[in-house]
């Protein structure tokens, strides 16, 4: 379906993590992650609770620090600034620019319950990108648009169902324009017949080309949608291949057990 | 007629209360009874009694020296909460920071200015100049450009809002960190996520939020402090009760200066109270669906209700 948007090998990986370590205290919660997600290519990344995979995202824009190894987004280092072979640890103001490029999606929407839809959408390209207000507004509007809710511009938060409020926060994050997205387990807290409204959201940015890191129990979707699919177990990456191999003839012991309880 | 009226218009209609005998409380009669009864006696005693003139207490409430005293009261309460406000969000940012030297500083102030008596701190403010009698401007631990004299600098009136305002800003430091604390922690990393700097994130989305925590006690503080001003008569300051004790003492109209006095601060303290339901009202937007109507638009809406009254379906 997204066959023209397929990544060429030879690109450079739009992430690439090696041997990425994260510990909190005493608990390895990653132990050595190793990956590439190719620019343009929707990474469906499963795993059982705890596993590490919100982690890994978190560490993808920073939110988290990773403790050793290489992660890199666009071909910049996360979190630090390289020269002369020594690196230099980011100021805050420009991890934060950094920030900018790369949208997230939460479980639980994280919209700001004070401001309206629109006002959501506005808020990081008028503060952040100093947009002119009436410009941002219009803006925001055509992505409530895209996603389905140009009624809803004036709704607060609380006014809204869960599936409109992610659509609302994967809005949010498109308005930064941002040359990655990661979206961890946008489906996982809402209502079975919400979901399909927010995958077909998503379906429709893969198929725009969007770069995706798409944490998810949806297998149906990673099938469909996803260009590569790795399965993560306790900290370590357990399996990685097409959504084909991974999902319909798993080679690993743990990858069949959990795939049979998603099922 | 309305047992007549087809089932599907009965669903239409608003519903109506059912039709039962409600629980009696007689309880709740007599205490009721026994309360309007005493206070019924005690107004009597109030305004009947020969020796309490009311047209004094009027007086007094307007007299020169009362109005003047008035107005220290609400500048000294102004601007002490003013200081205790931003001296508060600053100290409970300041707590909350990684910064250990940062979050140590604060808790040093809060334990100081929490932990000794307003009245205490007053005095200190008040005489610090024997303990610098100048104070002056200039490189630290080197020469100074300029130095002022103490007591030019901080005058009766300054040194009554600091002791008030910085005491103040110390329980406020505890109530915006009470706030601060009260925001799910998945907006600060939403902000993040979008770029918005730690800055932003506190004043665009932390502190909005946190606003609902921290408006109602600071009301009760705004309140509290009004009243707490009085104590700047300790360092001859004249604040409205220090002119009301001035005016009894001078003509021995002792309860009717009490009673002006607290006319005064209770008008103050019932437009505080107004004043902070409807600035709660705007802090709640979007944490729910709608806003109850608020007692002027309840007012109105009945008024207009008896103007023009319904006009019953004349069809049928
Ligand atoms: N801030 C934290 N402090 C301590 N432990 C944490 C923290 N965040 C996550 N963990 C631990 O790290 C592990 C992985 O968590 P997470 O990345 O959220 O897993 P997943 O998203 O795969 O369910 C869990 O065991 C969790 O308890
Ligand atoms: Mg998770």
């Amino acid at each position: 379906m997204n066959q023209p948007t397929h990544p060429t090998p030879t690109a450079e990986p739009m992430v690439r993590a090696q041997g990425v370590r994260k510990s909190y205290g005493p608990v390895d919660v990653l132990k050595g992650i190793d990956l590439e997600v190719a620019t343009g290519e929707v990474f469906c990344l499963l795993g059982p609770s705890g596993s590490g995979k919100s982690t890994f995202l978190r560490c993808i824009n920073h939110l988290e620090k990773v403790n050793s190894g290489r992660l890199t987004v666009d071909g910049d280092l996360v979190g630090y600034h390289e020269r002369d072979g020594r690196l230099y640890e980011l100021k805050d103001n420009e991890v934060a620019r950094r920030r900018r490029d790369i949208g997230m999606v939460f479980q639980r929407f994280n919209l700001f319950p004070h401001m309206t839809a629109v006002e959501n959408i506005m808020e990081a390209p008028v503060r952040v990108k100093k947009e002119p207000k009436a410009a941002a507004r219009d803006r925001a509007l055509d992505l409530l648009a895209r996603v389905g809710l140009a009624d809803k511009a004036r709704s607060y938060p609380s006014q809204l169902s869960g599936g409109q409020q992610q659509r609302v926060a994967i809005a949010r994050a498109l308005a930064m324009e941002p040359k990655l997205m990661l979206f961890d387990e946008p489906t996982s807290a809402l209502d079975p017949e919400l979901v399909g409204e927010v995958l077909d959201v998503m379906r429709g940015l893969a198929e725009d080309g969007m770069t995706m890191i798409v944490v998810t129990h949806e297998t149906g979707f990673a099938r469909e949608v996803g260009d590569a699919v790795v399965f993560m177990d306790d900290g370590v990456v357990v399996e990685s291949g097409s959504p084909r191999d991974v999902l319909t003839a798993p080679r690993h012991l743990r990858t069949q057990q959990f795939l049979s309880k998603v099922l | 007629m309305k047992l007549l009226a087809p089932p599907d218009t009965a669903r239409n209609r608003p519903s109506e209360d059912i039709p039962a005998v409600p629980v009696r409380h007689p309880g709740r009669w007599a205490g009721a009874a026994a309360v309007v009864l005493l206070g019924a006696m005690f107004g009597h005693a109030m305004l009947t009694n020969p020796r309490l003139d009311w047209g004094t207490v009027g007086g007094i409430m307007a007299d020169p020296s009362v109005l003047r005293g008035l107005r220290t009261t609400l500048e000294l309460t102004v601007l002490a909460m003013g200081i205790a406000l931003v001296g508060g969000v600053l100290l409970a940012v300041m707590r909350l920071s990684r910064n250990p030297i940062l979050s140590g500083a604060s808790w040093l102030f809060i334990w100081v200015f929490r932990g000794t008596p307003v009245l205490v701190q007053l005095f200190v403010w008040n005489f610090l100049g024997a303990l610098w009698p100048t104070i002056s401007i200039g490189v630290p631990f080197g020469p100074s450009f300029h130095s002022w004299d103490y007591n030019d600098l901080v005058s009766l009136f300054t040194a009554a809002v600091l002791g008030l305002g910085l005491n103040e800003a110390a329980y406020m430091a505890e109530i915006v960190r009470a706030g601060i604390l009260s925001v799910d922690r998945g907006q600060p990393e939403a902000a993040a996520s979008l770029g918005l700097t730690h800055g932003q994130t506190m004043r665009r989305i932390i502190l909005p939020q946190a606003m609902k925590v921290i408006i109602p006690p600071t009301g009760n503080e705004t309140i509290s402090m009004l009243k707490a001003t009085s104590l700047v008569s300790a360092i001859s300051l004249v604040d409205i009760t220090r002119a009301g004790q001035d005016i009894s003492s001078r003509t021995f109209q002792i309860i009717p200066s009490l009673i002006a006095v607290s006319v005064w601060y209770l008008l103050f303290t019932s437009l505080l109270t107004i004043a902070q339901y409807y600035v709660e009202r705007r802090y709640v937007r979007g944490t729910t669906h709608s806003l109850p109507p608020t007692p002027v638009q309840r007012v109105r809406t009945a008024l207009r209700a008896r103007r023009a009254p319904l006009v019953t379906g004349g069809s049928s």
